[in-house]
């Protein structure tokens, strides 16, 4: 019975993971209505769910793609990859109005701008504070500050440690999680209400991960607007670290 | 019918990737830089085309908006699949560089998004 149901998880991932996450939805709506009487979102919850089950996923296998780990919900790694991830934030796209997106446009570019800078500064300031010295470890750490792409990918254009790139990589997931969520406690905060504000956000809060969730548990509607502008983010990142930002990074030290 | 919707989103999907990969490697970049970004620029351009030519129908835009429906749920199973673990056994550089950040940055959303006037016709979004 067991070899049986295993098998029919595993030859039917994608479909078990609908079922699974429809199961979760439906649970964190619950949760949502009768724990917090709608004053936490759904999918807040869900998401708060999702990460605590790969937590648990992560714990029992020691993989690196948390419950997806598990042959049984391997699943939901097609279902949550970049692929069918991209796809859907596209979707989106339908729903933004043009007039909004360009009226916002330069700001969005002014927020991904300050949204490299200032993680980098930050990422290299706290290194240097915990003893790295050289331009290449400093460099590699800022720049998973930005995002957890950024970081592997500037530490082996200029030759990092495995044990440095190993760091820049879990400082940005770390970054990406904790955006996830934090973002609808500090959507007061940070007044997320118009497409302008979540443009705002999406350049300067990074990783699109960390933004599409963030956003999904806030508000469904600002999705698209702040999508829109975060998925520069890495590309910008990949550009700009290991080239300016080294240069001046080598400069200083 | 939706499935020529679904289809012009594979097709707005794949070109605004390949071109996200030719400008990447254009700059010399070993990245796709905004390609996801492009794919929905080209589907907002579509759309625009479609609505305003007559060609793109009712039963076609449900083959998208399924697909944006289908957003959350993809969010969530994104999350199921995060390196929770590893995140959170960083040691305290990892824990302090990103909270650092997440403050620094929030601080900075807040700041920009405090200037901007609201008017009255964008006002209460939901």
């Amino acid at each position: 019975m067991n070899t049986l149901l295993q098998k029919l998880a595993v030859d039917n991932g994608l479909i078990l993971s609908f079922a699974i996450v429809g199961l979760v939805v439906f649970c964190s709506g619950f949760l949502s209505r009768k724990l917090t009487f709608g004053r936490v979102q759904g999918s807040a919850i869900a998401i708060l769910i999702g990460l605590t089950l790969a937590y648990v996923g992560g714990r029992m296998t020691s993989g690196s793609k948390g419950l997806a780990d598990l042959a049984f919900f391997s699943g939901l790694a097609l279902m949550g990859g970049n692929m069918l991830r991209d796809f859907a934030i596209v979707a989106t796209a339908f729903e933004v109005q043009p007039t909004e997106a360009k009226r916002a446009g330069w700001i969005g570019a002014v927020a991904l701008l300050i949204g490299t800078f200032l993680p980098f500064i930050i990422g290299v300031s706290i290194a240097y504070a915990f003893g790295y010295r050289d331009a290449i470890s400093l460099t590699t750490i800022g720049a998973g500050t930005v995002t957890y792409i950024v970081g592997p990918v500037t530490g082996a254009a200029i030759g990092a440690s495995s044990e440095v790139i190993t760091l820049s990589i879990a400082v940005g997931v770390f970054k990406a999680i904790l955006v996830m969520v934090t973002t609808p406690m500090l959507a007061k905060f940070m007044r997320l209400k118009t497409p302008r504000s979540a443009m705002v956000f999406g350049g300067l809060a990074g990783t699109v991960s960390g933004v599409s969730a963030g956003l999904a548990a806030t508000d469904r509607s600002l999705v698209p607007y702040g999508a829109l502008v975060a998925t520069f983010h890495t590309g910008l990142g990949c550009l700009l670290a290991p080239s300016l930002l080294y240069f001046i990074v080598r400069a200083l030290v | 019918m939706p499935l020529y919707g679904t289809a012009l989103l594979a097709g707005c999907h794949l070109t605004g990737i390949l071109l996200g990969e030719l400008l990447g490697r254009a700059l010399g970049v070993q990245a796709n830089v905004g390609g996801v970004g492009i794919a929905m620029l080209l589907l907002i351009a579509v759309r625009f085309h479609g609505h305003k030519h007559g060609w793109l129908q009712v039963k076609s835009e449900e083959g998208v908006n399924y697909w944006a429906a289908l957003y959350i749920p993809v969010v969530i199973a994104m999350a199921m699949q995060q390196n929770v673990v590893k995140a959170l056994s960083g040691g305290p550089m990892v824990l302090l560089t990103a909270i650092a950040t997440v403050t620094a940055c929030a601080g900075c959303v807040s700041f920009i998004n405090r200037r901007e006037v609201i008017t009255a016709d964008e006002a209460p979004k939901n």
